[in-house]
């Protein structure tokens, strides 16, 4: 098995040449030492069986960056045969330097020069030809988008790797001091020799384009714009499918689970239809959320919109040691939560995006707006339901600036913010589909053994000891309600409320399903009965404990595979629970207090 | 001068940076060298980012990080001022 190592600058294209070089058969690979995600694709070029890494794209192999740190330790530590050098054709004019660097590694290396298609928009041309002597190493102009020169690029890497039989081990580079001047010399002769760059780019796409998307008055509001148009596309036609495939998985259980179950046991036929299959559900109805959102993401993100989504709001978000795309993160929240946080993923820097993952789940999510949508029906008039649930949002934003003003020194950005603004591009839709599909391999893949334990362990808590009434208070649900009421008394949560609070652990959306179970009503029955146990002050207690503590299982799931941290994801739940208490007991107490 | 000071829609010169070794590299890794051209193309509202193109790369860089970046304004027509 021959080692190959993908390598090059952030937005060079550099995954979309992975993808096609390996035919998007990649999964998420382990190496000692190394704690982001490396994709990696064992593939078969001609008889040549090769394994191929796809490392982060790195500014300079000897900077301070979490990413650059991991590129070293994994050329540190891995022998390799051939190494393949992605850099933009078009800002070659600093890009170089790496390819210089990589030199200095004495790996056989080919340089890729992408978006070979782009370079002539901007007058520039370079000279491959000459780049490949000076350089020593084959230079191939591509375009990974659209596969112009891909064949020469493949039978390339074919030649060297049916040559090179031995993985070599890289040179260390920091012991080469004098390598920094040495390669800024270097690559001012090599720019001048083989590379034409205009003093002056021509008036493209891109600069109009800016023109008004950056316009100091326009800019802002049609960001909102966009966010609002993007907001709506994923959810307005998510929101449908999730229920449609909620109806399809409800009637898979009461047309065949149940029928076929009819004869087993009753705790048996609750552990499987309540506990498994319903966790798997669960998982499911993330699943066409995450694919719209990842398809929108695909078109801000690679569009690079996102990018100036940074420059627009920085001035507000710098103050919260946040930038642009946690604006973008967290508003995309609002439907919600958990593809918000996978979402947090292009933010390099991990200060930036762990703070970012601590406040997305303050955002009002859909699901949440179920609960708060039956409760002010139960218990406000239709003139100041509106008025509650407004309040709420506002709680929720407030939450949110709270928690980053507090950790945002915590949570450091240690990467200056210097981001690149890169010409606007369309993504194809196979990079769209692409980028969904992964993201939901993703998900998957950690999420729905955690779910499914998750909801496993609810429903048992609901349903045992055996032989009692579903959620009942002799349940341990009912007794862990008990339990808690020294310290949900005084927020205005009664031992019922509790029960569901312990419900909407698994998901918001089970909440009122949950009263259902527990008050023995449905629907208007259900108001009633609620509305004459509780009065207007616990209802909103109620809520804004809802709105505030952990989202569900499914964002405490993500946001443990993506930090990859139990103290991270401990961390965000108990500071959401205590929150949520300490702001539920200040209203409860104070509307008390103020005679409510 | 330093690059906080730049007008919209003028050329410049680097003449030096002075940062930390890390944002230093990053800065030379997005085109930032001395003696390189560099454009300021707008400013955000509210002090907020620069938008500055060197070459044909387009980066952002906050207030703080640009005072830390000296330069040599070229006036218009060319000479250095």
């Amino acid at each position: 098995m021959k080692q190959v190592a993908v390598l090059g600058m952030p937005n060079t294209g550099k995954s979309t040449f992975f993808n096609r070089l390996t035919g998007a058969d990649a999964s998420i690979g382990n190496w000692p030492g190394i704690t982001v995600d490396l994709m990696m694709a064992q593939v078969k070029l001609d008889s040549i069986e090769a394994e191929i890494v796809d490392l982060p794209g790195i500014y300079d192999l000897r900077g301070y960056s979490e990413d650059e740190e991991v590129v070293r330790t994994f050329i540190d530590k891995n022998p390799l045969h051939l190494v393949l050098i992605i850099l933009n054709a078009t800002q070659l004019d600093r890009q170089l330097s790496l390819a210089l660097q990589i030199k200095r590694l004495q790996v056989p290396a080919i340089l890729f020069l992408n978006m070979a298609d782009e370079a002539p928009k901007f007058g520039v041309e370079v000279d491959a030809e000459k780049l490949s002597e000076r350089l020593g190493m084959p230079v191939v102009p591509i375009s990974a988008k659209y596969g112009q020169g891909y064949d020469r690029a493949y039978q390339t890497i074919l030649n060297l790797l049916k040559e090179q039989e031995e993985a070599i081990q890289a040179q260390p580079l920091d012991q080469c001091m004098r390598c920094d001047s040495e390669i800024a010399g270097e690559m001012g002769s090599l720019l001048q020799d083989a590379v034409t760059v205009p003093r002056n780019i021509k008036d493209n796409l891109t600069i109009r384009l800016d023109r008004i998307l950056l316009h100091p008055v326009f800019g802002l509001p049609l960001f909102f714009l966009t966010m609002f148009l993007m907001f709506q596309l994923v959810y307005a036609i998510g929101t449908p499918i999730q229920g449609l495939m909620g109806e399809i998985t409800d009637w898979l259980q009461t047309a065949a689970l149940e029928p076929l179950l009819a004869g087993a046991p009753e705790m048996l036929r609750g552990f499987l239809i309540d506990g498994l299959y319903g966790g798997l559900t669960v998982v499911l109805s993330f699943v066409p959320i995450i694919i719209l959102f990842f398809f929108a993401m695909a078109i801000v993100e690679d569009s690079g919109y996102l990018s100036r989504s940074a420059f627009l709001m920085d001035a507000f978000m710098a103050k919260l040691g946040l930038d642009g795309r946690s604006f973008v993160m967290s508003l995309m929240g609002f439907g919600c939560n958990v593809p918000a946080i996978m979402g947090t993923r292009v933010m390099r820097s991990p200060g930036l995006r762990m703070l970012t993952m601590l406040v997305i789940p303050f955002s009002l999510c859909a699901a949440r707006l179920n609960v708060f949508i039956f409760m002010t029906a139960a218990l406000f008039s239709a003139t100041v339901a509106p008025i509650v649930l407004f309040s709420l949002y506002l709680f929720s934003f407030v939450a949110a600036i709270l928690t980053a003003a507090i950790f945002q020194g915590k949570y450091k950005n240690s990467e200056p913010l210097i981001l690149e603004l890169p010409p606007y591009r369309f993504p194809t839709l196979k990079q769209m589909l692409l980028r969904s599909w992964s993201e939901v391999k993703h998900f998957w893949r950690w999420s729905y053994k955690f779910i499914i334990f998750g909801v496993v362990a609810i429903w048992f808590l609901n349903n045992f000891p055996p032989g009692v009434e579903t959620a009942s208070p002799e349940t341990f649900s009912g007794i862990i309600g008990q339990w808690t009421q020294p310290i949900l008394d005084p927020i205005g949560i009664n031992p019922q409320l509790a029960i569901a609070l312990i419900f909407g652990f698994i998901a918001k959306e089970i909440v009122i399903g949950g009263l259902a179970v527990i008050y023995g009503q449905s629907d208007g029955a259900l108001m009633g009965a609620i509305a004459a146990q509780i009065d207007w002050v616990q209802a909103y207690s109620f809520m804004l404990f809802t709105l505030l503590y952990v989202p569900c299982l499914s964002t405490v799931a993500v946001l443990r595979s993506e930090s990859k941290s139990w103290k991270f994801t401990a961390f965000s739940v108990i500071w959401s629970l205590v929150l949520a208490w300490v702001a539920s007991f200040i209203f409860y107490q104070g509307a008390r207090f103020l005679g409510f | 001068m330093n690059l906080s000071l730049l007008e919209p829609g003028h050329i410049a010169i680097i003449e030096a940076i002075d940062t930390d070794q890390g944002l230093e590299q990053r800065l030379q890794a997005l085109g930032f060298r001395q003696g390189r051209e560099i454009t300021l193309i707008r400013r955000a509202w509210f002090s907020g980012p620069l938008h500055v193109r060197i070459g044909t790369t387009e980066v952002m860089v906050r207030r703080r990080e640009a005072e830390r970046i000296y330069l040599q304004e070229i006036s218009q027509n060319g000479a250095l001022a």
